[in-house]
Parts: C-alpha cells; structure tokens; sequence
C-alpha cells in the first residue's frame, strides 16, 4: 500500500529501503535458524558417538593371562584326551605361578581366569596333541572382574566391601602384571566369539551370522517380489480406482509400526505355518514384509525418472514392451533400485521390535547353522547385553551398537558407491 | 543388356506411377472425449519430404504418431479412418506393430540414444527384428547406417563408447543411423532440429535431403524456414484439421488459405 | 480486391513492412510529380520548371537507394515469406521502375531545356498534351493498384499499354509528317520524338508496376491470357 503511494517519492525511498534491510534481516534469521538446528542435530549425534566410543572401547580389548600349563599325563590320557580333568590342568597352572597358596586359596586364584579356561586349554591340547606329558603356555582371558579392574572400571580407591574384588585377588593380579604376565590386545573373540554367560567370552559371532541370514532371506524375498510388483504398477497396470487404492495401501505399509509386523510373523508364520521359533528364516520373511514396500515404492520412482525418451526410442525401433522394459527401463533404474534395497536392508538390519516378538533374542551360544537354526540378530543381542547385569556387558553394548553402526555405515557407503558409480546420464 | 535392363527397371515402374508411400484417409484421433485430429486425409508422397507445420497442439505431431501407431502407447487415445502403407491399412488387426516400426522408423525431437555403445545403439534394431544372421552381417548393417547418417567417418574410432557422450548433433545422427538400421521404408522426425544448434541443424537438414534418395521422409518441425528449406511437400495443421497442403515452394509464396498466410507469415490469425 | 491482413505478432516486422509501403507510397508521389511537372515544363517549354525537375531527380534517385535497403534488412532480419516476400520483393522491382520513371521526367526536363522556341506550335502541343495525360494516368493507376493491392485494376493498367503504344505509334507518323512538310519543324520534332519515346517507356514502367501489383495480390505472374481476357 505504501509503495502505491506515489505523492511522496521521498518517502517511498526511505520506506522501500527498511523494507529491504528487513528482507535481508530475515534472510540472515533464516540462516542462522538453519546454522543452529544442524548444529544441534550434528552436536547430538556426537554425543551419541562419543558415549559409544568411551563406553564400548574397552570391550574392544580383552585382558588376557599368559599362564604354562604342565599337561600331565595323570590327569589327559593321551588314548583320550577329550575325556582329561582339565579342570585340574588349569588349576596346576596357576599354581605354578603362584606356589605356596593353600589349597583353598588355590580354588579362588583359578578365578583368575575365564570360567571357561578349562576349555581353551582343552582344544590347545587337543590340535596339538604332542604337549601331553610336557607343558603348553597360552594367553586365556582373565575373568570378567580382573579384565574390569585392568581397564580401571574397578579401582582400588574403593572401600574392599564394595569391591567385586578383595585386597587379596587384587593382589594377585597385581604379581601377574608384575611378572609381565597380563597382556591387553585386540578383542577378535568380540566379533568371532558366539554369545556367552560370561562377558569376556561374550561375542558378537552368532549375531552376525544370524543377521545375515535373515537380511538374505529378506532379500530373497522382498527384492523379486518388490521388483516384480513396481514394474507391474509402473508400467503395466491402467491407471484407475484399484490401482489407486493399491498405491494407498503400498504406501500406508511403509508406514505400518514394525511390531505389528512381528505380531504377524508370530501369528503367521510361527503359529499358523509352524515355522520354528527364533530362526532368521522366520526373521527375513518379517523383515521382506517390512521391506516390501520400501522397495516398491523405491523402485517405482526408479522406473518413473527413466526419461521417456528411452521408453519412446525402444518403442520407435519397434521393441515390444517386455524388450522395452528388460532392455532398457529397469537396467537404467537398476542403481536407483539397488540403493534403494541396500538402504531397505541397512534399514531391516536395524530393526529390533519384530524380532523380539519372533524370538530372535533368544539365550544361543553358537552361530546359526543356516535358516532354520535359532539365532539372534545384532539388534535383539544388543538388547540381550543391554539387558544383562554384568558389568562387562556394558561396555559391549555399546561396542555391539558401534559394529552395527559400522555394518549400517558400510551398507549407505556401498549405496552411495553405487548410485555414484552406476548411475548414467541421459 | 536390354533385356536385363527391361527387368530391373519395369518393376519400379509399377510402383513409381506416383503410388504414395503411405495415405491418411479422414484419420480421425480422439483422447478420450478430446478430438485431436478431425477427418485428416494426406498422401504421403515416395522419396519426397513431406513436412507438417502448425502450431502447438495442431496436431500435425499426432499425425505423425499415428503413421508408425506411436499413439498406442498411450491407453486413451483412439484412432479412426484407415492409414494406408503399401495398401495395407496399418491399423488392421493383422499388422503387427512391431513390424510397423521397422518399416516406419521414427527420430525424436531431443537426441536419444540409449545409453549403451554407438555400436549397440545402431545393431539394437536389426538384433530385436532378427535382421541378422551373423555378426559380420550386422557390423556390415551398423556401418553402412552410420555411414548413411553421415556419422561414420567421425565415430569409427569409437564405436564401443557410449552414445550419449557425442555431441547433440551427432546423437541426433545416432538416433537417425538406428532408425534407418532396420532399414524402413518411411522415416519419421519429430522436430528432429529443435534441440540442435544452427550448423548442427544444417548437417542434418543436408542429411535429410540425402536421405530422400532411398526413404519417404515426414518432418514435423516448428521452423517453418526449416520446412521451407528441406521438404518438397508441406501440410499445414490448425486446431485438428488439415489446413491446406501442396508443393513447399508454392505454399511458401502463395499460400491459397487466409489461415496457412496468416501462421506462415507470423500474423495474429 | 485485396484481403485485409492481420497484424503481424512482431510489431516492429509490422512498422517494417508498413514503412516500406509508406516509402513506396511516397516515392510514387514523387515519381508522379516529377512526370507531371516535366510534361507540363514541356508542354509550356518553362525552362525554370525544367531546372526543377532535373533537381528533383537526386530526390528520386536517393528514395530509391532508401527502400532497397529497407527490403534487404528486411529480407535478412525477418526472412519473410508469401505475402510479406512478395511484398518486399515487388518494393524493390517497383523503387527500380519507379526511378527509371523518373529518369524519363528527367530526360523530358533535358529535352525541354534543348529546345529553343518560346512555345510549342499547337499542332504538337495537342498530340504531346493527349499522350503525358494518358501516361500520367497509367502510371497513377499503377500506383494506385499497388496501394490497394487491386488485381483487376492492375490487370486495367496492362490492357492499357497499348494504347499508349497506338498512342506513339500515331504520334511518331505525326512529327514524321510535320518534318516532311516543313524542314524548320525538324530540330523541335526530332526532340519531340525523344519526348514521346520517353513517355512510351514511362507507360511501360507503369505496366510493369501494375504487374507487380498484380504478382503482390495474386502470387501469379500477369499472363498474357489475363490480360487479353479483361480486353473481350
């Protein structure tokens, strides 16, 4: 209204000057909105990275004991030794370190190491079957409290009665570091490790395979069937009520809570098909309906940004539209698809709700076999540890979560590499 | 000699008595309760360009379409009155499209060459037609087509990289070598130059002219200079219908209807 | 007659076109005044008037190098086509016959100031009077036709010309006979024989224009049957 107001040119000026300073002041808003809503949004992500990475670092590495066990023959007979008192060899190893203990004391310095030292000792034995008789020297992880007073989650400041560990077993510890005994490296048992009672046992081994299998049903599954149904929608089906309503319902499943979709896995296809509990095969076909319209509807938009001039040109030359589209439209659309579906799968990787209901969070100390054998998945054995009382499983939670981070990150990163390596300009 | 002479010759004889190439007869088009095209009747003269100009949405594109059945892609458009190619109509049930396409190729308005190799872009339509027996066959076909197309000499060098990477006027070329691969008898372009920059639209003008030796050219094009320069018979749309149509150089100086004056001289009609 | 035509999209094409017309209108007019002027200096053997014309003729000369140009900007800016081709293309023939009338008015005016008497006999005068006045008209109608883009009257024009023709034809037995009757006659005559041979060309540049108005309206070439036809 002032600006139509032509009587006073002088005025108009100084008016369409403020008016002016106050478009750029609301530019310069804008962007400052803008600045402070990214960092915000890069602050939390940080803070969630750097709670992962302090807490889960030290499940990144294992404190572990040199110890010299003598194998007597007296307790492994060399005819059998799987049927040994290895529990007994164990036992005679730590008393060579530590000779004048009592018996009784004895029994509590063999806490030292994993419950399941016995073990480790036994399959030493057993590929190397020679050291019967003689003496064998292994690194075996120290049990879960030394491993936490290593890595200084337990200090010694603590009053002895709110300790996990008394002055005595600290202690001993303390003669096995000065003896150059404990050594820290790399926790591999963390990835090649299955799941265990005992956190410095515990790994993330059955999860992984499990979580592939189930991704591998899932996309056996969901990618043919997705594809076919895109194509059909896209390039076959007349466009009218029905296909709407389709359109709609595709749509409106992408956006269906997943939990419901493990309601219906357990209903379906545990309840009703009787497939078994826990197995990634039941896993995949929860995730592939989850998945489903993720890929339709991103194989859809795949098929629609192949320009119509390829279509027009295949049908110029005369090719029938089964050439037209296998020739030319979906292996032009094939990145788009193919990110689309990793990101589905990074996606499904990462979901935990249907799972649960499905039984995948089961208690399994060994990998999966194949589809039908009982597994976790890496979000279900994030929730198992999360879940767990022992001070060692905190630390690998969080390193649980940034493996399954990594294999997200790696899953985007091969879809970015995609797109940006297959994608074709037109 | 003679007598051999008196063989080859007479059968082109029997065609040439001035038999069009192809015929529209009162072609009427329909998108679903829209008329696009009203009772079109227009012979399609052999070995002659025949240009259709209009403005948008005249309808001369939808005629071109129709010649090689290109609007049966679309699911509401409905074609009646008879096109005739070799006195056959091509919308009898017994024409295969498929094999219409081959015989009336078509060239798009913007360049589109797949994105596959200049060899591949050229051998796609004789590989679907089964035109081919041997390899040595089709490699014999791709560089005769690009040779026609006037392509050859700049692209034999590279002839596995992809088509998309030449230059607009030279994709045109492609697009124009892989239509007359399939070795058509009718040649459709849609505005084959509007995407084209001056010189680039000259080599393909030249080339259209060449091209008239051994294919029946139809041209839609929005330059009516264009029109002017390449076509010896122009027809003229407006609002569905069939203007006027005649010999270029007649239309172009002595236009017999108010509307074809009015469109070509660049007057409010 | 001529159809009305539609403003072109492009007005400026249209001021183009409309100021090729006007230019053309007005060398006509110029062309007409000159021709007048020069018969009448003849006719009245006014020396003054004669200078005039002779002046004039630069005028004439120059308007005809102005629409030329006009018509090759247009032809190379607006490439135009049918009616707009023809009518630039005719603008250019007609500047041409128009300059070469008035290079006849010229020569009538040359001739006039050659001529050392201080009047015509009235035996010439009558015949030379009767012959400007029929040429003026041509070249008027002419003119006129091409303004209105009338086809018929320019079909008029070109049945005229022979009149024009019998015209000079009768006017040449007429001096030829003066000179036999008396020898004094013959330096007046012998320009007056280059006077109607001037006019006689001035006749034919206007059935030149007249066809060209003809060929701007119809597209065609004015044919003989054409013109024999509007003579039965």
């Amino acid at each position: 209204m002032a600006l139509a107001d032509t009587n006073s040119v002088i005025t108009d000026r100084a008016a369409s000057a403020g008016l002016r300073r106050r478009r750029y002041a609301a530019d310069l808003r804008l962007r400052i909105y803008g600045i402070a809503a990214i960092t915000v949004a890069i602050g939390m992500l940080a803070v969630l990275l750097g709670t992962l990475i302090v807490g889960g670092a030290q499940a990144f590495v294992q404190t572990h004991i040199r110890v010299t066990f003598p194998v007597s023959a007296e307790w492994v007979k060399a005819d059998d030794p799987a049927a040994g008192n290895w529990r007994n060899v164990v036992r005679d190893g730590l008393a060579q370190v530590f000779p004048d203990l009592s018996a009784a004391e004895q029994r509590e310095v063999v806490k030292v190491l994993t419950n399941n030292a016995q073990f480790f000792v036994r399959d030493a034995v057993l590929a190397n079957p020679s050291v019967i008789g003689s003496t064998i020297t292994l690194d075996i992880p120290a049990a879960d409290p030394y491993d936490q007073l290593n890595k200084g989650v337990i200090t010694r400041d603590t009053a002895e009665e709110n300790r996990r560990l008394n002055d005595q077993e600290i202690q001993w510890f303390d003669t096995l570091v000065e003896r150059g005994l404990v050594s820290k490296p790399f926790n591999w048992g963390l990835i090649f490790n299955s799941n265990s009672r005992f956190p410095e046992l515990a790994g993330l081994k059955g999860a992984i395979v499990g979580s592939f299998y189930a991704l591998l049903v899932c996309f056996l599954v969901s990618f043919p069937i997705g594809i076919g149904a895109a194509v059909y929608l896209e390039e076959f089906a007349p466009k009218n009520r029905w296909t709407a309503l389709i359109e709609v319902n595709i749509n409106n499943l992408a956006a269906v809570p997943s939990i419901i979709f493990g309601l219906l896995g357990l209903a379906l296809l545990i309840q009703t098909f009787g497939l078994p509990r826990s197995a990634p095969i039941v896993g995949g076909l929860v995730l592939a309906l989850m998945t489903l319209p993720t890929i339709i509807i991103v194989t859809r938009n795949a098929l629609k940004s192949v320009p119509p001039s390829i279509r027009e040109a295949a049908f110029g030359m005369g090719a029938s539209k089964h050439q037209m589209i296998m020739h030319h439209v979906l292996p032009l659309a094939l990145p788009g698809i193919l990110t689309g579906t990793i990101i589905g799968l990074a996606h499904a990787l990462g979901e935990t709700a249907p799972l649960l209901l499905i039984g995948m969070n089961a208690f399994i100390t060994s990998e999966p076999g194949g589809v039908m054998d009982a597994a976790t998945a890496l979000p279900t054995q994030i929730y198992i540890w999360a879940d767990s009382p022992e001070r060692g499983f905190v630390a690998r939670t969080s390193a649980g979560i940034l493996v399954l981070l990594a294999f997200l990150i790696i899953m985007n990163g091969v879809a970015i590499f995609l797109r940006q390596r297959l994608e074709r300009r037109w | 000699m003679n007598v051999m002479q008196q063989a080859t010759t007479s059968p082109i004889e029997i065609r040439t008595p001035k038999m069009p190439a192809m015929e529209g007869r009162a072609v009427s088009v329909f998108y679903g309760q829209k008329q696009a095209l009203y009772d079109v009747s227009l012979a399609i003269e052999r070995n002659q360009v025949t240009s259709l100009i209009g403005p948008s949405g005249c309808g001369k594109s939808t005629f071109l379409r129709c010649l090689n059945r290109m609007n049966d892609t679309i699911d509401i458009c409905r074609v009646t009155g008879e096109i005739r190619l070799d006195d056959e109509d091509i919308y009898n049930r017994d024409i295969d499209v498929v094999e219409l396409r081959a015989r009336v190729g078509m060239v798009f308005q913007k360049p589109n060459p797949f994105p596959k190799s200049i060899y591949e872009n050229v051998a796609y339509g004789p590989r679907i037609h089964g035109l081919t027996r041997s390899k040595i066959e089709l490699d014999e076909i791709v560089t005769s087509s690009l040779r026609r197309a006037g392509l050859f000499d700049e692209v034999k060098d590279r002839l596995n990289e992809p088509g998309t990477g030449l230059s607009g006027g030279q994709q045109q070329r492609l697009c124009i070598a892989r239509a007359i691969a399939t070795r058509p008898e009718v040649l459709l372009m849609d505005e084959p130059c509007s995407a084209l920059d001056p010189i680039a639209t000259a080599v393909i003008e030249e080339l259209i002219d060449e091209l008239r030796e051994n294919f029946t050219i139809v041209i839609v094009t929005h330059s009516m200079q264009q029109a002017a320069r390449v076509s010896q018979k122009t027809a003229f749309f407006h609002l569905g219908k069939l203007i006027e149509e005649g010999h270029t150089s007649d239309l172009f100086t002595n236009p017999k209807n108010k509307q074809t004056q009015d469109y070509i001289t660049g007057r409010i009609g | 007659m001529a159809t009305a035509l539609n403003e072109h999209i492009v007005t400026s094409y249209e001021d183009e076109l409309i100021n090729l017309n006007k230019a053309i209108s007005e060398m006509g007019g110029m062309v007409e005044q000159a021709i007048t002027d020069a018969a009448n200096a003849l006719l009245k053997l006014d020396h003054k008037a004669a200078q005039d014309v002779r002046q004039y003729d630069k005028l004439i000369d120059g308007m005809k190098d102005r629409i030329t140009e006009m018509a090759v900007s247009i032809i190379a800016r607006r490439q135009p086509i049918a009616v707009d081709l023809r009518m630039v293309v005719t603008a250019i023939q007609v500047a041409n016959d128009l300059e070469r009338t008035g290079d006849m008015a010229k020569q009538l005016a040359k001739r006039t100031l050659q001529i050392e008497s201080l009047a015509l006999a009235p035996k010439f005068y009558n015949g030379v009077k009767h012959m400007t006045d029929l040429v003026a008209r041509q070249l008027k109608s002419a003119l006129d036709a091409y303004a209105s883009r009338d086809a018929a009257k320019a079909v008029d024009v070109c049945a005229h010309d022979d009149e024009v023709d019998l015209m000079h034809t009768s006017l040449f037995r007429e001096l030829l006979t003066y000179m036999m009757e008396d020898p004094r006659n013959i330096s007046q005559c012998i320009h007056l024989l280059f006077c109607t041979k001037s006019l006689e060309r001035v006749g034919d540049h206007a059935t030149n224009i007249a066809e060209a108005a003809f060929y701007l309206e119809t597209g065609r070439q004015l044919g003989q049957d054409e013109t024999q036809r509007q003579q039965l």
